[in-house]
């Protein structure tokens, strides 16, 4: 079994085929889009190769350490230019085929028109712990 | 085997085995062992005396854990401690421990922990899972919180506000795993205002119920949020409003109003309307002035707000949201807003007739939103209202 990341990005990734703002689509394509994503994440709970998932809020910030007895530096958040995630899942499978075809599914969700999105997912393998059996 | 049963014995156990001189984090740890024990050996029903079997079983297992404890010390060469202090006066056992779990000196997220394990007999693993982190993490956090209270003396009564706002941390988490938190502070705070003669824990009490009530009709078959005012009322607990309007009314014949009766009192004007367009929003307005005059704060203000534009008039809720955008500048910036701020005005800019500025400010509050099902339920209105303006 290995892991992957999926990450659905708000900005940075190739624009999707199907590039409408979701606040233009009709109610109905938005509640056919959010049950598309509840049903997807329950198959793969029904499979066993759901680990997590999680929306996060647009607005973030970049935080470091300033030195000894000194706050935290925040910076942003950040108006066009950066990569700005929008949210994650974790599955666990059998191949990078499989997850590169979950991906693909998740990537099928409807949007305006009732018609896939056809968004760009970012598909990322978890590194593992070493393996037992090394020769 | 009557879980919610048993789990309501535990304070009063944890009580007895402190004043038998059994320190807090010891006697917690051995009831707990105690009550694993009892959902084993009860399968088919309660002892008679199910509180004696407890303090049997876990005063047993604390001793044991004493000698074992004792001897290692012994083979370490330190030497015994005095036995404990005689315990002050009697008060109600039960309540000491909601003091002790929410005593100042704990983060909130530990005393909303310590309270669910020591008052509510919860384990550590429903109580992970009711917030989503680890069992590990958990166990940490709540024997963190009870070396921070390892020194508190657990003979008077502390400052009952503090242990209100715990229990209503839990009630507002609301429900994820096998752990249903409303209901379980909805208990707790029932015990609460059995144990203490204070109107504000009524109150709290009250208003937990009359939310609590609406939860069915809250949200759709799909998952999605369903407003107050499209809620099908039928579906509404008409016990649990007869409850929390009993408990609010003989509290506020106290005649010492509080934060909390005065937001039950408000849900149960609610809870009165048998329809959304026979709401008294006067008498509600009425009641947050009261609000304001006990706790002026942006989020009472900003429900007035909208409490204002149903009785005066959309124009009159506007008028009122600038007011409080003049009394805390920033509560509509995208800095520290005050939540739901966009959202407000978007409905108030709405009912104006202003769609365009509602639409925008709808996807404003959608961005803003802080959790899935209120961004969605945004995102849906601005949705709504863009599908009419393209007609």
């Amino acid at each position: 079994m290995a892991k992957y990341l999926l990450l659905k990005h708000y900005r940075g990734a190739p624009a999707p085929v199907n590039d409408v703002p979701m606040d233009q689509w009709t109610p109905q394509e938005i509640s056919d889009h959010i049950q598309y994503m509840n049903d997807f994440a329950a198959r793969l709970e029904g499979t066993g190769e759901f680990v997590g998932a999680s929306a996060l809020a647009p607005e973030g910030s970049f935080v470091r350490y300033d030195g000894e007895g000194r706050p935290p530096v925040t910076d942003g958040p950040f108006a066009e230019t950066k990569d700005l995630i929008a949210g994650w899942m974790v599955i666990d499978v059998d191949s990078h085929e499989r997850a590169v075809e979950l991906a693909g599914e998740l990537s099928a969700a409807p949007g305006a028109g009732g018609k896939p999105i056809h968004e760009w997912l970012e598909l990322r393998p978890f590194l593992t712990a070493p393996p037992t059996v090394t020769e | 085997m009557d879980e919610v049963l048993l789990r309501s014995l535990t304070p009063s156990v944890i009580g007895i085995l402190v004043r038998r001189g059994a320190d807090f984090a010891a006697a917690e740890d051995a009831v707990q062992d105690a009550l694993v024990a009892a959902v084993r050996a009860w399968p088919a029903g309660a002892p008679r005396d199910p509180k004696g079997w407890l303090v049997t079983a876990a005063w047993r297992r604390f001793l044991d854990a004493t000698r074992a404890d004792a001897a290692r010390r012994r083979r370490e060469g330190v030497a015994e401690e005095e036995p404990p202090p005689e315990p002050g006066p009697a008060v109600d056992d039960t309540l000491l421990l909601y003091f002790l779990c929410a005593h100042p000196s704990l983060t909130p997220s530990s005393a909303v922990a310590l309270t669910l394990r020591a008052v509510g007999g919860l384990t550590t693993r429903q109580i992970a899972r009711a917030y989503l982190v680890p069992e590990a993490t958990m166990a940490q956090r709540i024997s963190r919180a009870k070396r921070t209270v390892s020194g508190v003396r657990f003979d008077r009564p502390g400052d009952v506000a503090t242990v209100l706002r715990v229990l209503y941390l839990v009630f507002n988490e609301g429900y994820s795993g096998d752990v249903d938190l409303a209901a379980e502070a909805i208990r707790l705070a029932r015990q609460l205002a059995a144990a203490v003669d204070h109107p504000e824990a009524a109150g709290l009490l009250a208003l937990m119920l009359l939310h609590h009530a609406r939860r069915a009709a809250r949200t759709a078959s799909d998952g999605s949020l369903v407003p107050l005012a499209e809620q099908d009322r039928g579906r509404w607990d008409t016990g649990a409003i007869t409850e929390g309007v009993a408990v609010l009314q003989a509290a506020l014949a106290r005649d010492r109003l509080g934060e909390f009766q005065a937001q039950a009192a408000i849900a149960a004007l609610h809870a009165d309307a048998r329809s959304a367009d026979e709401t008294d929003w006067v008498q509600i307005v009425g009641w947050y002035d009261e609000l304001v005059r006990l706790t002026d704060n942006p989020v009472v203000r900003l429900n007035r707000a909208v409490a204002v534009g149903e009785a005066d008039g959309p124009r009159a809720g506007l008028a009122a949201l600038a007011a409080l955008e003049e009394s805390f500048p920033g509560s509509a910036g995208t800095e520290h807003p005050v939540p739901r701020h966009a959202a407000v005005a978007a409905y108030l800019h709405e009912r104006d007739g202003d769609l365009a500025a509602a639409a925008r400010l709808y996807t404003e509050a959608a961005r803003k939103a802080t959790n899935l099902a209120e961004r969605d339920h945004l995102t849906r209105q601005a949705a709504r209202l863009n599908a009419r303006r393209m007609l």
